[in-house]
Order: structure tokens, then C-alpha cells, then sequence
């Protein structure tokens, strides 16, 4: 099963085996990770499921659908690496993926 | 005060199709909703995206639903209370008074909390000497443009907010609109007359950039803001307004005595009560083993709960289960012959 590392923003990290084909928020939700709201469900409607990709592997997820990023605008503090971890879906390439959640999601 | 069977905190789907289901049953209902409008979610979320869930209906959309619903619920000339937040809740004798932010009170003997993730409001800007301007120089909505006439407004945000505000306050006004990346969301045709302002040195649009801190002295006196490649620039700034969408806050609700689960309230699936007699739960809020967050499932708890209101409202009047198809006095509620 594909480990996923999950930061807070003070340092923090945990690291879950997640089931292929859950989303990455699914992941956080189901493990009690502190810092993912996912209001909405994960319908990509609402952004508070919003993380930060690390670096090396922002560019090696699929790319965000244009809701997701506008979506993103929504966001608490948006970066350039931010996704919604909710359109993030968990398999063995992602073996790995470290994600950071910002310090609030609203 | 404000005297009816049950309070309907909340106006999205599952609100106002409790009305529908406490109508046929012969009840009142008053429902109250945070927003400027009936559709909660449906309205505000998603209002253009087809739905494919809701039974017999292949697709609508979440406007035509709640459109359906407002429809379907005429017949009852229920009153929608909105733009009002639900603050108080506490009981006398076997009744609930509910007072609301504009200080209006209802009392009944039960209340249906339909309130999905809790009430919408703004998402408010990061920064955190934003807080101490609100409602002087920040804001995250114009109620009267005439109080932004003549000043340096900075507009931030990339949906139909923030273009359509920046293309009305230009008329009298300098505006910056800035926003984080260099795509907006809005409304192409709206960016298109904005472009053309941007060209005629009317408006300034600053992108990619967020800001970065303050200046002031009593007053506002300008912002900077920073690029992504890091460089910065100072903006002169009597108005900051932001428009970064909505977000959903639990809010009063956690705090009137009733067991909650995360951010959703403990019911007994039997009949949708909370811990509390004669308050309901129903829909995306409620929680029980099983639920499912979906709009069919709101129909069914309120259906339910509609039951237990009857009980509870007419003591003294024995409940007999009807159907629609058949019932005179259902069919004579909804005004049909």
C-alpha cells in the first residue's frame, strides 16, 4: 500500500499507508489528520483541503483541472505548489508523496 | 416574537424541503438562512453543475433544484428569513426560542437544524493587520458603492466578484486589481473591458502577487504587494477589497448543548432528534451510523422528522400517515382541487 507523509506546518509528520484510489484527503480524514477540513466532501467546491505538494513531486502528479485552480484562489495563503487534497488520487506511483497542510484552512 | 410549529435553521435543499413535508403534515414553518438567498450548498457551491443523484430528475443543475423546491413549497407561503444568522437557542417549558442577529425571536416547539457545513461568510485576507480595518478600509462587500467613490481602491480576487467591482467602482474611483496568478476566473468579457480600461490607464491589474503588509499611520495609507519572482511594490490604498469566495463556519451552533461529532451533530436515525427534544438534525449535519452526504438522504431525514414535529406540535391530535396521491386534506393543502 502506497505511503502518504502528511506535515503540519509546524513540523510535524505522519506517515499513512493510504489504499489506491482513495483521494489523498480521504487518506487524512480516515486517520484523524489534524489540518484537513474537506467541507464540501470533496466535491471541489469548497478549498479546505487545501495542502502543499512537495517540491519533487508537484510536477510528477497529474495535472489540476482548471476548477481545481480556480478553486485554489479560495484557498488559505495559495502557493504555487498548493493542491486540493481531495483531486489527488493515491496509487503506487505515489508511493511517498509528502504533502504539508497550511496552518488554517479558512 | 414569532410564534410557529417548527424553526428551519437553515434554507438549502433539505430546509426547504422540510416545509414541504411539515406542510402536507398541516404544520407552520419558519426557515432562517445566513445567505441573501434560499439554496444553501446548491446556490452557492455549485449552482451551475449538473446534478445526477436526485431520484426521477436525470440532471439539474443546483439553481434548478432549488428553484424546484421553492416551487414545490409555494403552496405552504412559508416565510424565508434570510440574510439572518441563527445565534440563540434556549428553551422555555416545551418550547425553543430562537433569536437570530437581527435580534428577531421565534418560539415553537421544535426546531430542524438544516444547516449543512454551518452559515457562509467571507474568506478574509491572511494578513493579519487586516482584522483592525474591517469594515473601515477592508471589506468583503460593497453594500453602498457610494462610499467608495473618489478613493484607492485595491481590489483582490480573480472571480465575477472581483472583475465586476473593479469594472463598476472605475467609473469613479482608481482601482488595482490584484490578483495571484495571471489567470482569472471571472467572466472573459468582463476581463476583456477591464484589459481595455487597463489600457487607457484606468485600472491597474497587478498579477501574480498576494500582499505582503500594510502602511498606515491612523489611515490606510497603501499596501505592497509581492510578485512571485519576489520582487515588491507599494500601492497607494485608501480601500482594500477582497473577494476570495465563501466559506463555511459551524459558527453558534456548537455551542447549544447538543452532541457533536467533528463538526456534525449526533442523532437518533429513528426519528433525526438530537440529545435535545424537539431539536432536529437533517442533512450534510447531521450524523448517524451509515449517513451519507447526500441531498436524497436530507429528503428522507426530514421526512422522518417531520413526524416527531407533528407529535410534538399537536399533542393532542392523533398522527395518521397519508399519502399525497390519495389524501384530501393533503391535496387540499397544496391548493389543488
Amino acid at each position: 500500500m502506497p505511503k502518504i507523509i502528511y506535515n503540519d506546518y509546524q513540523g510535524n509528520s505522519k506517515t499513512i499507508e493510504v489504499d489506491n484510489g482513495l483521494s489523498v484527503m480521504e487518506g487524512a480524514i480516515q486517520n484523524d489528520i489534524p489540518g484537513i477540513d474537506a467541507d464540501c466532501g470533496g466535491a471541489m467546491a469548497c478549498a479546505t483541503c487545501h495542502v502543499y505538494v512537495k517540491e519533487n513531486w508537484f510536477n510528477k502528479l497529474p495535472k489540476p483541472e482548471d476548477a481545481e485552480v480556480d478553486m485554489i484562489d479560495m484557498a488559505y495563503e495559495p502557493k504555487k505548489n498548493s493542491r486540493l487534497s481531495c483531486q489527488v488520487i493515491v496509487s503506487d506511483e505515489l508511493d511517498g508523496l509528502e504533502v504539508t497542510t497550511p496552518e488554517k484552512q479558512s | 416574537m414569532k410564534k410557529t410549529d417548527v424553526i428551519i435553521i437553515g434554507a438549502g435543499p433539505v430546509g426547504l424541503f422540510a416545509v414541504h413535508q411539515l406542510g402536507i403534515k398541516g404544520l407552520k414553518a419558519v426557515v432562517i438562512d445566513n445567505l441573501d438567498k434560499a439554496g444553501g450548498q446548491c446556490i452557492e457551491l455549485y449552482p451551475d453543475k449538473p446534478i445526477y443523484d436526485i431520484p426521477a430528475v436525470p440532471e439539474c443543475t443546483g439553481e434548478e433544484l432549488t428553484k424546484r423546491l421553492i416551487e414545490q413549497i409555494k403552496p405552504f407561503k412559508t416565510e424565508l428569513y434570510l440574510n439572518e444568522r441563527v445565534e440563540e437557542v434556549h428553551s422555555e417549558k416545551d418550547y425553543w426560542i430562537v433569536k437570530t442577529n437581527n435580534k428577531q425571536e421565534f418560539l415553537a416547539p421544535n426546531i430542524i437544524i438544516a444547516g449543512g457545513v454551518g452559515s457562509f461568510e467571507p474568506r478574509k485576507i491572511s494578513l493579519k493587520e487586516c482584522e483592525k480595518f474591517e469594515d473601515k478600509s477592508v471589506f468583503y462587500a460593497v453594500r453602498n458603492k457610494d462610499n467608495f467613490k473618489n478613493k484607492n481602491i485595491s481590489i483582490f480576487g480573480g472571480g465575477d466578484s472581483a472583475l465586476d467591482w473593479a469594472l463598476e467602482l472605475s467609473k469613479f474611483s482608481k482601482i488595482t486589481l490584484i490578483h495571484r496568478r495571471n489567470e482569472f476566473r471571472g467572466a472573459q468579457h468582463t476581463l476583456a473591458e477591464i484589459r481595455k480600461l487597463e489600457q487607457e490607464g484606468k485600472v491597474s491589474i497587478k498579477t501574480p502577487c498576494q500582499i505582503e503588509s500594510l502602511e498606515n499611520e491612523k489611515e490606510l495609507k497603501s499596501i505592497t504587494i509581492k510578485y512571485d519572482d519576489g520582487k515588491t511594490e507599494k500601492i497607494p490604498t485608501d480601500v482594500i477589497l477582497g473577494f476570495f469566495g465563501l466559506i463555511m463556519k459551524l459558527g453558534p451552533i456548537a455551542e447549544w448543548g447538543l452532541n457533536m461529532d467533528k463538526k456534525t451533530i449526533e442523532v437518533n436515525p429513528k426519528n433525526f432528534e438530537t440529545n435535545k427534544k424537539g431539536i432536529f438534525a437533517a442533512g450534510d449535519i447531521c450524523s448517524y451510523p451509515g449517513k451519507l452526504k447526500l441531498i436524497l438522504s436530507g429528503f428522507h431525514e426530514v421526512a422522518l422528522a417531520s413526524v416527531e414535529c407533528f407529535k410534538r406540535a399537536r399533542p393532542n391530535e392523533k398522527y395518521r400517515f397519508e399519502f399525497t396521491t390519495s389524501s384530501k386534506t393533503i391535496q387540499d393543502r397544496l391548493g389543488k382541487k
